[in-house]
This record gives C-alpha cells, structure tokens and sequence, in this order.
C-alpha cells in the first residue's frame, strides 16, 4: 500500500519577469580583497579578482563559465550567491534589486543555491545526511519532520535509497555519493538557479558521468537554471547552452557554446581551446598556444589585461582597455579588434582553433 | 607485426614487472591494491597507465621505486628496473636507484618539494647525492637542469622557493629536480592534473620533448585520456588492481576490446550532443579489502557471464602488443595469430 | 502542491550509522592506558563521595601521642599526620576538596571561556580584536603568579581559591576556543549553511558547536591536573582551604617538616595529587586520539 506523506512544498517561486527576462543580471561587479600592507595606515594594493563585470543568465539555460587559476570565477560563484558582497556593481534577480526590500536577503537565498567543489568540506561531519538536507527548509521554518522527509524523498532523487544513506556520516560515503547529497541539499527549497562551482572536477570520470546525467535529469523536471563553473572545456561543451570566458577577472567573451567553440573570437579563447589536449595521436598539439603561466591578479597590466601574452597585441592594447562589444563578432567580446573603433590594425579573424597548429 | 610500432631489436626492457602483487595491512583490513601485474617498458618508451581512483595505478607506480612503507606492504613478483632486482635491492642500492636511474615527478609540487629550501639547494643536493662533484660543478648542473626544462630566467629560478613560483613553473622545477641526476626513466604521478589547461599543455610537450631528447622511458599515471594521447605510445588500462587491456595507442582508441575500456572511452563528453544522455558505467569502484572473485570488472560489466566470476581471465594477445585480459575476448585463431606473428 | 512517496516516512527503518561520539568512544575503550587511568579517576572519585562512610577513623581526631607514625601501624594503615590524625581518612576526605579544586574552576572557565571564544572566533573583525586582546593581556602574567596574586587580594578561602583559578583559566580556553572556532567557520560547510539564509545563531547552533566542543573539552580536560596543583599550591601557601579541612595540597604542606622523621607518610599526599594528575592527563590524551578519526 502506498504511504503518502503530503507536504507543501514550496511553491515555485512566481515568475516574477516573465521569460523573455534574464534570471540573473550582473553589471559591472566588482570585487577586490585588500592586501595587508606591512607599513600601517598604508594601502598595499589588492587582488583584482573580479573587475568590473557584466552577463545575463537567462531563464532555463545552463551557462558555463570557463577560465583559468585567477581569473576570478570562485569569487563570481560568491558574488552570485552573495556569500561575499561586491564592493560595487548591481545584482538583479528576475527584475528585483538583490537585497531590495522587494527582495531581501533570506527570500533570495530560498531562490538560489550552490553546490561547492570539495565535496566533503561541504558537509558538516557531525551531521547525519539527512540531517544536513533537512537544515535549510528548516532555517526557513519548515517543521521538522517535513523537512526530515523531504530529504528522504530528495535522496532518493539523487539515486541515493534513504534506507540506507539517510542515517549516514559524510566520512562514510564516497566523493561521488556525497557529491549527490550536496546535490540533493541545494534542491531542497526548490530553488531557480543553482550554481555548481567545479561541482564534478574532483569526481572520477565515470562517476562524473553519472552526475551529469544526473544534473540533466534533474534540470528538467524541476525546471532549474545552472551556472557551471568548470576548468574542463569538454564538459563546459557539452553541458552548457552558452558559456562565459573569463581572464584576469573580466568576462573576455560570452556567446553560444557551439559557435564559440567553433569559431572562437578573443586570442585568449582561441588560444584556451586549442590547449585541450588532442584526442588524435596521429595528430598531436606540436606547440603550445600559449607561454607562461596565467598571472596574478593583484598587478594587472594596464589596457587590455591580456596584452603580454596576446601573439597580436599592438601598442594600443597597452594603452586602451577594451569592453565588451557584440558588434563585430555577433557575441559580445572584450577585445579591440572586435569593437568597430578600437584603433587595433588587424581585423577579427575567427578562426577554428588551428586544430593544435597553435596558429594564433 | 609491423616494425613501425615494436621496438627494435630485442634490447633489454628498461622496466619488467611481472606478476606483481601488493597487498598493505592496516586497521584489521588487508587492502589488495594490485593483483598480478605484468608490464614492460622498453628502452625510450612512453607508456601510459589508466584508471580511476581504486585502480591501483599509482601504487604500481611507487611499486617500482619500492617507495610504500615497508612494515605494512607486501610485496610480491619480480619488479626488474634497468636489470636491477628493485625487490632484493639493499638500501644503498636502493638509494642510488632511486633519482640516480629512475626518478619520480608527483601531480602537487607544493607537496613535493620542500618548502624550505631554495629550488636550487634542493636540485644540488640530489646531484651531488649522485654525482661526486664540487659544488661550483653542481651549481652549473642545475642550472643546466633548469634551462633544459625551458624555465624562464633559470638564474633567479635557482634562488626562489617554491611557494614563489607559479603552478606551471613548480612543475617544471619539480621535473628538472626529477631528471637532475641523470635517470634513464621517468615516473610521473599525474603531474598535469593540477594545473591549467594552458599550462598542462606546455608540460606535456615538455616531457615530450625530453623523452625524445633523453631517450627517457615514461611511465605515466593519469585518469586523462587526453593527456595519454599527446605523450604514450602505448597505455595499459587499469581497473581493481590489475591490467585489463593494453596496447598502442592507436590501437587502444580505435579498437578497445575490454569492456571497461571501452566503457571509458564512450563515458566521456567528447563529441557527445548537449542534451544527451552520457554513457555510463554503472555501480562503483570496487572495495579493495574485499575484491569479488574473478574479474574484477564482472559487477559492472554489462556483458558479464557466470564464467567471469570463476577466476581470473587469461591475458590475450591480440597481436602487435595488444593484449586484453577477457574471456569474452578469444584467442585468435591459429592462422590469424600466424598472420599477426609475420 | 503534493509530494507522494512510494515507501512509508517516519516508520522507515533507516540504518543508522554508530556517530561521531560513539565512535570516539569505541576507540577511547580499545585504548588500555586511557582505560586504566579513567578506572583509577572512577575510584578517586568514588572514594571522595563517600569518604564518610569509608573512612576507618575520624579525620579530626588529633592525638600528640600518636603523631607521625609510619605506614602499618596497627588501626592506622596509613600513618598518622603530625598532629596524629589517621592520615588514610583525611587523604580520603581530602580528595573531596582536591577534586572539587580541580575540576570545578575548569569547569567554569569551560563554559566562560567557549563562550567567549566562539564568538570572537565565528564574529571575527572588532569583536575578535576586542576580546581577544583583553584575554592576552591576562594570558600574560604566568598563571601561579596570577592564581596568587588574585589569591592574595580576594582573601584565604576556598571559594575565592575558585574564582582566582577560574580567572587564571578563562584566558586559556578563549584561545583554543577562538582558533578552533575560526578553522571551522572557514570550512565550506559553514559558506553552504550561510547560502542557505541561515542566521549566524543558528549556524553556530547547529554547525559550529558541535564540531568545536570536542577539541576544547580535551583541551580544557588536561587542565584538570593543573588545576589541582595550583589549588593545591595556594592550600600549600595558606591562601586556599584553612585547616583543619583536609587537603592534599595543604597536608603537603604542613606535613613538610616531617619529611626527614617519616618521609613515606610525608610523600603520601604528593603521591595523590600525583596519581590524580597523571589519571586526567592520560585520559585527556586517550580521548584526542579517538577523536581523531581519519577519515
């Protein structure tokens, strides 16, 4: 006989825009951590992590974003999910102001949610893992024993039988099991958006298969929005419906994941694609793109920040920081050769990545 | 067999391992972490190990420099590296062996070198642990071994610790250190997995280029199947301890017979649509201290048989170095073995 | 808007894993040294409750002729004191005091001092500056010569020996607790409670406390020992329990000169104050080693 235990959920959150609105609009954040100077009352500089930048998330998509160490998309991942607050910039949540008195705080955080890396740090290891899902709708007053089913019945979404996980220590589990858990506790306020930051990088690879179908799965019957954070562009590839670059704490391109992946504008996506190591041995990568490692980002250089390593920079790059233009490339791209009046000599070549001749 | 793909005349492999078994004991557990492996790496040869966590690929990899704590290993088979008995070794013996004729780069520098001696200091002191020179000698050793990893600025790299350097030039440093004393092989535990794509690929080609440079034998631990492909000639894939097929590269991307590996190759993203579901191995990693019977792979198997539990399936050779260890995959028939074999 | 499921909720019979503490405490049993050194506590302390009913003689009775007789002697086992009390019965009577000294100002620094601690550790920015710089100030004076001087201002007696052990303790407890506090807040357990619209209160309910108790407990455990000896030091100067109470470290002290007449009887409450010492410390350390689970 079937057991049915009724409980409201939450209702899904109204839609408050409509659908042609972005979920997510992000203008101009900023975010900079001050560095301890040794001399008081004296500044030091600061790490630039995340320097002015804009994008849309829009409803139902999974945007990835892509980037290397310092680029800045842990802290975006943060400022998204408003665990750090930037120093400056605008956050805008299906048309409400984030933190507005039409959206304080705690109903923002009901409506987004996030899935971190390490997926035992993520977890409280004296809580039980039902006890950790049942923790948020309990933080928004949810009673406890609804909230205690509700994880059992998340667990079992996720592929874990309550039976026999429920009751349950983080340390017990495996990466890929506990990843499930992290999993099922961001959904458990039915929320629009989530983020996954690095979600499936520590995973083995047939473990993360498993989660990615499981992600697909659970996108559509929940109706949720991702952003996936990832440093593997095979995955970004074939998870995301558009992806995001980002360098040195700037957006460099952002556009539909085939047609960047096809035919990449900005010199530093080029040059990041046809890093991937190729799945040919007939045909090995013979050069790589780029020299040097991804630099710091407490010193930027002035101009366009990726000017030092750009195998076409110009003085002007030097002299004259981009913005983000979809006027000559269809998609918007931070670089001077993609804005009409950018002063660079060259034109915007959109190359497929040289299939590992490294031709920049 | 065609002469482009074996090794020329029959000189003796740089590393022979046969039949090797290491088992550690620890906490009222026996955790059999390898269980009868057998592979050769000729002289200049690359070769790569596969597999997920669990699969027993580092362990085999430390195996070779008999690098795990003696009191809790057991260690059994022939381990035979540059014709020396690594097994029967004596500590001196092993302690020349070790940086002397083969050397080890791990997947985190920070971990692996020491955070409180300069680059230098550390690379002199492996020279001069090999080498009998002076120390001037040993300085312009090392800075040879800087230049040689195409580090920028190899002087100021000499005097700079670790935590100064960024991801990919600790990686080369740590490779310099590990080619320092001049080995004849190098081990590399995943030494790319940490870093960025944009760096991992310029360490690849590095060691590539050393290898051929060198005449170095690789032996090279990853989970990437990428990186396999721009440094290996060959790749022996791994699952719970043992080797389930190996061979060529070429060979092993276009015509993979064990069903893990084929598994493998189809569960990764490459070339798959948005939307579609993956292809995956279902169940987990087996538990170590409680290995089923027979294969190891028949839980997860999606063609297994009774038979695959009743013991271990021989190792096929399939021809030019194709070897897959399956009884679903049959011997060649005599005539085709003839053909193969001319 | 309904969510069915397929199998009974609260009936369900789910595998509940033994816990974090039961764990510990698994281990803590397997460890022989830490069990024989909480046996020797248990009988200390049964010993001290129910001195009244065990002891052979009566603690008080003083008798010049029967002063410092040695171990043996026939309806004094132990000796007597120097006033001829049955030394078996004070020490036991003693014990009360002893351990009452020792764990009692731990205790109170325990609760003062997390308290403190947790919050200069999880609030951070001013608040940690505040507090934490007050606490050096009084962690600076080395703790005897603060236990004295407190002593020595609030007057002899055995509830201010309390409150100036306390004080000497407090400043201990706050650091360990601040740091411990700290490590975890930085745990990304606590950002995906924060994410979840938590407030601090609650997190530090139900996140913080339950993984920073346990290394303060032992922390604050091995503190017991040292609290018994300055307790029994400030008996010791006459700034603690006046006579005739009996306790260890005042019967140290009055018994001193007879050390070169019967120096076993003399040792006798040196070696309580010893035993007891070394039982809390060995089990203390039994206990951070279970606690250190590797996971």
């Amino acid at each position: 006989m079937r057991d049915t235990v009724e409980f409201e959920a939450p209702a899904p959150a109204r839609d408050v825009g409509g659908p042609a609105q972005p979920l997510v609009i992000a203008r101009d954040l900023v975010k900079h951590f001050p560095l301890k100077s040794p001399i008081p009352l004296r500044r030091a500089g600061a790490v630039r992590a995340v320097d002015g930048i804009s994008f849309d998330v829009l409803k139902g998509e999974t945007l990835g974003v892509v980037g290397e160490s310092g680029c800045g998309k842990s802290t975006t991942a943060r400022l998204l999910m408003q665990l750090t607050a930037q120093d400056s910039g605008e956050l805008i949540f299906d048309a409400q102001g984030v933190g507005s008195p039409q959206l304080p705080m705690k109903a923002f955080r009901s409506q987004v949610q996030m899935v971190f890396q390490d997926s035992y740090a993520s977890l409280n290891p004296r809580l039980t893992i039902e006890e950790s899902i049942a923790f948020t709708p309990r933080v928004h007053g949810v009673p406890a024993r609804e909230a205690t089913a509700r994880a059992r019945y998340l667990l079992e979404r996720v592929g874990l039988e309550p039976a026999r996980f429920a009751g349950r220590y983080p340390h017990e589990l495996s990466g890929g099991q506990r990843q499930r858990v992290n999993i099922a506790r961001a959904l458990a306020l039915r929320p629009r958006l989530v983020i996954l930051d690095e979600a499936v990088s520590a995973l083995d690879k047939s473990v993360e298969a498993q989660v990615l179908n499981l992600l697909l799965d659970l996108k559509a019957e929940f109706d949720l929005t991702y952003v996936f954070i990832s440093h593997d562009l095979n995955v970004i590839r074939y998870l995301c419906d558009r992806v995001m670059v980002m360098y040195l704490g700037k957006v460099v391109e952002i556009g539909d994941t085939e047609s960047i992946y096809a035919n990449p504008a900005h010199p530093y996506t080029r040059a990041l694609l046809a890093s991937m190591p190729s799945m040919d041995p007939d045909r090995r990568t013979l050069a790589a793109p780029l020299a040097g490692d991804p630099p710091n980002p407490i010193d930027p250089p002035p101009g366009c920040s990726f000017h030092p390593r750009c195998a076409r920079a110009e003085p002007v790059c030097e002299r004259r920081a981009p913005a983000l233009s979809d006027a000559l490339a269809g998609h918007p791209v931070s670089c001077l050769m993609a804005m009409p009046d950018g002063g660079h000599s060259l034109p915007l070549r959109r190359m497929t990545p040289g299939l590992h001749a490294a031709t920049p | 067999m065609t002469a482009s793909t074996t090794p020329a005349a029959p000189a003796a492999p740089a590393i022979s391992v046969k039949d090797l078994h290491v088992t550690f004991a620890g906490g009222g557990k026996t955790i059999r972490a390898v269980n009868g492996v057998s592979l050769d790496v000729a002289p200049g040869e690359a070769v790569a190990l596969i597999g997920e966590s669990g699969s027993g690929k580092s362990v085999t990899l430390r195996a070779l420099m008999r690098l795990h704590p003696p009191r809790r290993t057991r260690m059994t088979g022939q381990i035979h590296v540059d014709n020396q008995d690594v097994l029967a070794l004596d500590k001196r013996a092993l302690a020349r062996l070790r940086g002397g004729t083969v050397a080890m780069v791990f997947q985190e520098p920070l971990l692996a070198l020491d955070p409180v001696y300069t680059v230098g200091q550390q690379i002199i002191e492996c020279i001069r642990t090999h080498m009998k020179v002076s120390a001037a000698q040993a300085r312009a050793l090392a800075l040879r071994a800087l230049e040689s990893v195409r580090i920028p600025s190899p002087e100021r790299r000499l005097a700079a610790y670790p935590h100064e350097m960024s991801g990919g030039m600790r990686q080369r440093a740590m490779i310099a250190l590990a080619l320092s004393a001049q080995p004849k092989i190098l081990l590399a535990d995943e030494p790319t997995t940490a870093l960025d794509a944009t760096v991992q690929i310029q360490v690849l080609i590095l060691l590539r280029e050393l290898q051929r440079e060198l005449g170095l034998s690789i032996v090279f631990v990853t989970h990437d199947m990428g990186a396999a492909v721009e440094i290996a000639d060959r790749v022996a894939v791994m699952y719970g301890g043992r080797i389930v097929e190996e061979g060529p590269i070429r060979t092993l991307l276009r015509e993979a017979r064990h069903p893990y590996t084929m598994a493998l190759l189809q569960s990764r993203q490459h070339g798959m649509d948005r939307g579609q579901r993956l292809q995956t191995i279902g169940g987990a990693p087996p538990d170590l201290a409680a290995l089923p019977p027979g294969c190891t792979f028949a839980p997860r198997c999606p063609h297994a048989r009774p038979d695959c539990l009743a013991g271990v399936p021989r190792t096929v050779s399939l021809g030019n170095g194709h070897r897959v260890s399956c009884i679903l995959v049959a011997e060649p028939s005599a005539a085709n073995a003839a053909e193969a074999a001319a | 808007m309904e969510m069915t499921l397929d199998k009974a909720v609260a009936p369900l019979p789910v595998e509940r894993s033994p816990g974090y503490w039961a764990t510990v405490g698994r281990r803590l049993l397997r460890n022989k040294l830490a069990m024989a050194a909480a046996l020797i506590l248990i009988a200390l302390v049964v010993m001290a409750i129910f001195a009244p009913a065990l002891m052979p003689a009566d603690p008080y009775a003083s008798s010049i002729l029967k002063r410092l007789k040695p171990i043996g002697t026939a309806g004094y086992p132990l000796g007597t004191d120097e006033l001829g009390r049955d030394l078996l019965s004070r020490l036991m009577l003693g014990g009360r005091l002893s351990l009452f000294m020792g764990i009692t100002p731990v205790l109170l620094a325990f609760v003062i001092g997390s308290s403190l601690g947790i919050v200069a550790g999880y609030a951070g920015g001013w608040t940690n500056t505040i507090i934490m710089r007050l606490t050096d100030v009084l962690y600076a004076f080395p703790s005897v010569l603060l236990a004295i001087a407190l002593s020595g201002t609030l007057g002899a007696g055995v509830g201010n020996a309390l409150l100036s052990l306390t004080i000497v303790f407090v400043p201990q407890i706050v650091r360990v607790a601040e740091s411990v506090t700290t490590q975890v807040r930085n745990r990304e357990f606590v950002d995906a409670a924060r994410a979840s619209g938590a407030s601090s209160l609650t997190i530090v309910r139900a996140h913080v406390l339950n993984n920073v108790l346990g290394p303060i407990f032992v922390y604050a455990t091995s503190l017991i020992s040292v609290s018994m000896i300055l307790a029994s030091g400030l008996s010791f100067l006459g700034l603690g329990v006046k006579p005739p109470e009996p306790e260890w470290g005042l019967m140290l002290n009055t018994l001193r000169t007879a050390i070169y007449t019967q120096p076993w009887v003399a040792a006798l409450p040196g070696a309580m104050i010893f035993l007891t010492s070394i039982s809390f410390n060995l089990l203390a350390d039994g206990i951070r080693s279970a606690m250190e689970i590797k996971e």
